[in-house]
């Protein structure tokens, strides 16, 4: 009988206590727009485009951010200018489909797509959420900021032979038979 | 127009006031198990989000107001002002400060009772009339918990009865004026408390409406006004209990006097109003046949031997 007592009154007063002593716990709510919330550096939101040091487009137009892509809201069409640059034509991503997965970041071999911190991106017309290259594209290096794609690799450009990239040696004249 | 018993301005006055603590109650209650939950609840319309009771009004009176073409229309559209009837009825012989209140009955703790058992008929015609599944259990649940949780609500209140002398609950306060019944009383609190929640059905016993088993019970083809009827009618079933609690064992209006006696009813029904809430936030539900068992084994025995010795204690106390 005392046994049952104690079972049903006091663990209840315990839990009843120990829960009304939440009262003068700290809150853990952020008032979210009133407090903005310090978001970490690495948070996936919305996506952008950067530009290298020079302030030319990144992109070189190579599709693997599209194919790694899972839902497929990436779509680009690829140009080449008269410098031998390639670049992308339109740079397209439904912001309605994206579900900020990162794996067009990792895929990108030139920096170029990357994940910002930002993630008010609602919109009250559902066309609104697709981002065209204007929208995407920033005018900064974003997180790499002395990666310079055109100047480490071996394609040739306007201004910039075989050879002359960085850390990059001469060409060998492939039929000479001299050491 | 004066003030007093059963004055138009007394009865206007009470019933606007119930009503308005009732709607009150919803805001208060979020706001409360925010607290108790380390959240805020709701705080963006209006100071403190006052306002919320207001917008959660208007929601629920523009909402489409739908009877299932499978409902029996007319017990489906009769349940649900029940609950608020009764329970509003009930009000009228809380005594809540001294010339304030609508009768003094002699039958007040009788009436009170009857009303509570009236009360089950909303809840069962609701969930017969529904023609649902989870309706119909809802509804077996709380016919059959009501039911067997009025027994020993009625005896835990015996003893109380005895000591006063009195069914008028007006006479009980004054009764209480050189000590408050809870200390004689106390096993009869306790059970009266535990009854009162399962009564109301709130939620350490909302058997009826056990969202997680039954969708919600007895109201689940109600939508609109009246749910928002059976809704009302819940908070306030907890304010009736809560003053019926101040009434029977915390003296009442009585207090050590620095305020008037309506303010003391008030912050004692506060308190206890507080306390409904608090056993929301901390006390998981109950399986339903340990509430049967709890109830018969346990609290209705207990209650049986309050009363015998609160009897022996009188008939000793005149010395037979």
């Amino acid at each position: 009988m005392l046994r049952l007592i104690k079972d049903t009154l006091g663990s209840q007063c315990v839990t009843l206590w120990r829960v009304f002593m939440h009262a003068f716990a700290k809150t853990d709510t952020v008032e979210y727009p009133d407090v903005q919330p310090q978001m970490a550096a690495r948070w996936r939101g919305r996506i952008i485009l950067s530009r290298d040091p020079d302030g030319e487009e990144r992109c070189v137009a190579c599709n693997l951010c599209a194919v790694a892509c899972p839902v497929d809201c990436i779509a680009l069409q690829k140009a080449e200018d008269e410098e031998g640059r390639w670049y992308p034509e339109f740079f397209r991503i439904n912001f309605s489909r994206c579900i900020m997965c990162g794996f067009c970041e990792e895929a990108c071999p030139t920096n170029a797509i990357q994940l910002t911190p930002d993630f008010e991106m609602a919109e009250y017309v559902r066309q609104d959420m697709v981002w065209e290259k204007e929208d995407l594209l920033i005018n900064g290096t974003g997180k790499y900021h002395d990666y310079n794609f055109y100047r480490i690799a071996g394609k040739k450009i306007a201004g910039k032979d075989k050879g002359e990239a960085r850390n990059e040696d001469a060409p060998v004249n492939l039929r000479s038979l001299l050491p | 127009m004066r003030f007093e018993v059963g004055s138009a301005l007394s009865i206007g006055a009470i019933l606007f006031t119930v009503i308005i603590v009732a709607a009150m109650l919803i805001w208060v209650e979020r706001r409360l198990l925010g607290l108790w939950q380390e959240r805020l609840g709701p705080n963006r319309v209006g100071p403190f989000g006052l306002l919320q009771v207001v917008a959660d009004m208007i929601k629920i009176f523009t909402k489409e107001d739908w009877v299932p073409p499978f409902a029996d229309k007319f017990s489906f559209i009769l349940a649900p002002p029940i609950i608020m009837v009764v329970i509003l009825l009930s009000f009228s012989v809380i005594p809540f400060a001294p010339g304030v209140g609508v009768i003094d009955s002699d039958i007040g703790v009788l009436f009170v009772l009857a009303m509570a058992s009236l009360g089950a008929y909303s809840v069962m015609l609701g969930g017969l009339s529904s023609n649902n599944k989870y309706a119909l259990l809802g509804s077996l649940r709380a016919a059959a918990q009501m039911v067997s949780y009025e027994v020993f609500m009625g005896i835990s209140l015996l003893g109380v009865v005895a000591l006063a002398g009195s069914f008028n609950l007006r006479e009980i306060v004054l009764a209480q004026s050189d000590g408050w019944f809870i200390i004689p009383q106390f096993v009869g609190f306790v059970i009266f408390l535990i009854a009162g929640i399962a009564e109301s059905h709130r939620l350490p016993f909302d058997i009826p409406e056990a969202e997680q088993e039954i969708v919600a019970g007895y109201h689940t083809e109600y939508s609109g006004m009246k749910f928002g009827m059976f809704f009302v009618g819940e908070y306030l079933g907890v304010v009736l209990v809560s003053s019926l609690l101040v009434v029977l064992f915390f003296g009442g209006w009585l207090g050590p006097g620095f305020f008037p006696p309506i303010v003391w009813f008030v912050l004692k029904t506060a308190f206890f109003i507080a306390l409904f809430i608090l056993l929301r936030a901390a006390i998981p539900r109950p399986r339903y046949d340990q509430l049967m068992n709890y109830g018969w084994l346990f609290l209705l025995p207990l209650s049986l031997l309050n009363l015998v010795l609160t009897g022996a204690y009188i008939l000793w106390q005149e010395g037979i």
